[in-house]
């Protein structure tokens, strides 16, 4: 079997469509099960109560949002590297989902800290660079939408993930650095209570559920993009059920 | 000199042209002719490697050359629809500029020389700002004199220019083709030139 | 005149030099020729800093607190208001293509340029930054450090900026979304850039804010004039 076969839109396109549906099932039935272990099966966490609860949300979608970006960026090199147009299509059908990734750990964050901390925002380090990691999303949000032409946007596009991704190591160092010089009578994150193995599990299981729902929803998405680029081409045409919309 | 094979380009959604493929001789100018909006400025830049082809191949000299690559960049000279001036340098200090960023440093006299050529004595030390379009043209032409470049571009030179200055055009591009070099030029304008050197490409 | 076989007059290994004596000459002449905008672009800066202590306090204690941060949150926006223009005029009457299509490499074309802007834009911020920071009360170590600090900082501002100004030419809304692309990135020299102040006054060492920042710089001068060039030639597609 030849992989660079799929480099190609018009024999990815279907096989993205058969792909989505696997990953999205698997996600819900991960999710299902996180969600049980972690609100049912979890033991009451003597410090935070029931409060805590919430990190089976926050820590695997602030994972993802860090792991978006990185994936962005590999998509993105290959992209600028060998000129490939399906790559490019598939760091720009991981944007959205990563920015809702990156704003999901923000909110859940800020709701986590009102009972732990007193307060819904904090110069956390942490919560700083991830504040500014959905900047740079948006950022190649609004790139995207400014330019018309779909090639150019797309390389235009790759060329500020890539230099973003540079970044995002360095910016998280300097916040860290910032952090630690300007620390007051803050709480600090890392004092996290020791965690129960089972709660680890759901942790873990939860990251998955994210992950393939990030999967499923940029084949969707990925699938959308071709067809839009793609519209006049002639394989597009003979999809069944499209011919008439496309017209 | 130069062959283009199997090229294609779209802008937008629009596929301008595909399955090109023409050759330019030594000696010989290929004349781009075409209603507007059927590719001849996207094919120019296509050449100088300035924008990417979605299909095909360019041969300078029996070699493939990637968009931008060196060797093409130092072999050939574009002039486009915009002339690169600056409003705030003098016509000799525009056309210095410009000829120093292809590599080449001309003395005072060969600047004087070629400005004269073009018939832009008077407004030599004079800021570009108060240059008629047409005289801005010239320095352009100024610049493909001084230049000794084996393969020329030109995307409308003819625009803006009066009788005279079509004349001097006809001129560079006549003594241009008899030292060997080579022109792809995008024109309405007939030129004066011998039949014998000129091709066509006719996009639709 | 013309003809076949007369080849290059320059290879490319060659011709950094020439490249970069060739954009920061013609940028600072033409610089030199709208002397007025630059004025503009420092009033500016000026400006801000003085606004600042309007809009709290004037006490003493506090501004020598906020000098550091208010002169580099300035020296901020007075580069993001400069970059716009650094590539928008070579772009509208076709000097960026014959930049493009010039036998000499373009990362050096680009970065002379990307000097020649610092040293019309960045440069003299430096220089205003002691005579601001009397304003805040901020004394000898702390004046000569944020200075210091502003004077390897302000480069990478340049040199980061560049890559956005070039990405966002002939773009809809190209100042503001200028700015969304390039503050995020701006943070790490804002933190080690006005910390360096901070870490005088709190009595510790500022040699680490400022080695760090040099690194940044480095890099940057490294990495940024590629990814200029790269995004000027997307730009011009």
């Amino acid at each position: 079997m030849n992989v660079y076969q799929f480099s190609s839109p018009a024999t990815f396109y279907p096989f993205a469509g058969w792909l989505a549906p696997w990953f999205a099932w698997s996600a819900a039935l991960l999710a299902i099960a996180g969600l049980w272990i972690g609100f049912a099966v979890a033991p009451t966490d003597f410090q935070q109560g029931e409060a805590y609860r919430i990190i089976f949300i926050h820590v695997p979608t602030a994972w993802m949002s860090m792991f978006i970006y990185l994936v962005m960026g590999f998509w993105s090199v290959l992209a600028l590297a060998f000129n490939t147009r399906l790559s490019a299509m598939m760091a720009q059908s991981l944007v959205p989902t990563g920015a809702l990734m990156t704003f999901i750990a923000l909110w859940t964050g800020a709701l986590w800290g009102r009972p732990t901390w007193g307060t819904y925002w904090a110069w956390d380090a942490r919560m700083t660079s991830e504040l500014i990691l959905l900047f740079l999303y948006f950022g190649v949000m609004a790139l995207r939408n400014a330019i018309d032409d779909p090639r150019r946007a797309d390389r235009a596009c790759a060329v500020l993930t890539i230099v973003g991704a540079v970044n995002i190591p360095i910016i998280y160092f300097s916040v860290q650095w910032w952090n630690t010089l300007h620390q007051g009578a803050s709480v600090s994150l890392t004092a996290a209570p020791r965690m129960a193995s089972i709660m680890l599990i759901g942790m873990l299981v939860m990251a998955f559920a994210a992950w393939f729902y990030t999967i499923a929803v940029s084949l969707w998405r990925v699938q959308a993009i071709i067809l839009e680029r793609e519209r006049s081409a002639s394989w597009i045409s003979a999809l069944p059920g499209l011919a008439g919309a496309l017209r | 000199m130069l062959e283009v094979l199997e090229l294609a380009a779209r802008r937008g959604d629009a596929v301008l042209f595909r399955r090109l493929g023409f050759r330019v001789e030594a000696g010989k100018m290929l004349v781009v002719t075409g209603p507007n909006g059927t590719g001849k400025t996207t094919l120019l830049r296509i050449l100088a490697g300035l924008t990417l082809a979605t299909a095909g191949r360019v041969l300078f000299r029996g070699e493939a050359v990637a968009p931008g690559s060196p060797k093409l960049r130092a072999e050939c000279v574009f002039v486009g629809h915009l002339p690169a001036l600056k409003d705030e340098f003098t016509a000799e200090e525009n056309l210095s500029s410009l000829v120093e960023l292809s590599g080449v440093r001309p003395t005072a006299s060969q600047l004087r020389a070629v400005l004269s050529e073009v018939a832009l004595d008077a407004q030599r030390a004079l800021p570009a700002r108060v240059l008629s379009q047409g005289q801005r043209r010239r320095i352009g032409l100024a610049r493909l004199s001084l230049l000794r470049r084996p393969l020329w571009l030109l995307d409308e030179p003819a625009t803006a220019l009066d009788t005279t200055g079509l004349a001097l055009l006809g001129q560079l591009i006549a003594r241009q083709l008899a030292a060997g070099g080579a022109v792809v030029a995008s024109t309405h304008q007939t030129l004066d030139l011998p039949p014998e050197h000129l091709e066509w490409l006719v996009l639709a | 005149m013309a003809g076949a076989g007369m080849s290059a007059d320059v290879d490319s290994g060659a011709g950094v030099g020439a490249a970069l004596r060739w954009s920061v000459e013609r940028d600072l002449r033409l610089a030199l020729r709208s002397r007025s905008e630059l004025g503009v672009q420092l009033m500016f800066y000026v400006i801000v800093v003085t606004l600042f202590p309007l809009a709290s306090t004037p006490e003493r204690m506090l501004l020598a607190t906020m000098g550091p941060g208010v002169l580099w949150v300035a020296a901020l926006l007075a580069s993001l208001l400069s970059l716009p223009r650094l590539f928008a005029s070579d772009f509208a009457d076709g000097t960026l293509e014959q930049i493009a299509l010039s036998p000499f490499p373009m990362p050096a074309l680009v970065f002379g340029k990307i000097l020649a802007h610092w040293l019309t834009t960045g440069l003299p911020i430096v220089l205003l930054a002691p005579l601001l920071g009397i304003q805040y009360g901020l004394d000898g170590t702390a004046l000569w450090i944020v200075t210091l600090s502003l004077l390897i900082g302000t480069p990478i501002l340049s040199l980061l900026g560049a890559i956005g100004a070039a990405l966002t030419l002939g773009v809809r809304g190209g100042g503001s979304l200028l700015a969304l692309l390039i503050l995020p990135l701006y943070v790490p020299i804002l933190i080690f850039g006005a910390g360096s102040a901070d870490a005088v006054r709190a009595g510790l060492s500022a040699s680490a804010n400022l080695s760090l920042l040099g690194a940044g710089l480095l890099i940057a001068l490294v990495g940024a004039p590629l990814a200029t060039a790269a995004s000027v030639r997307i730009a011009l597609d």
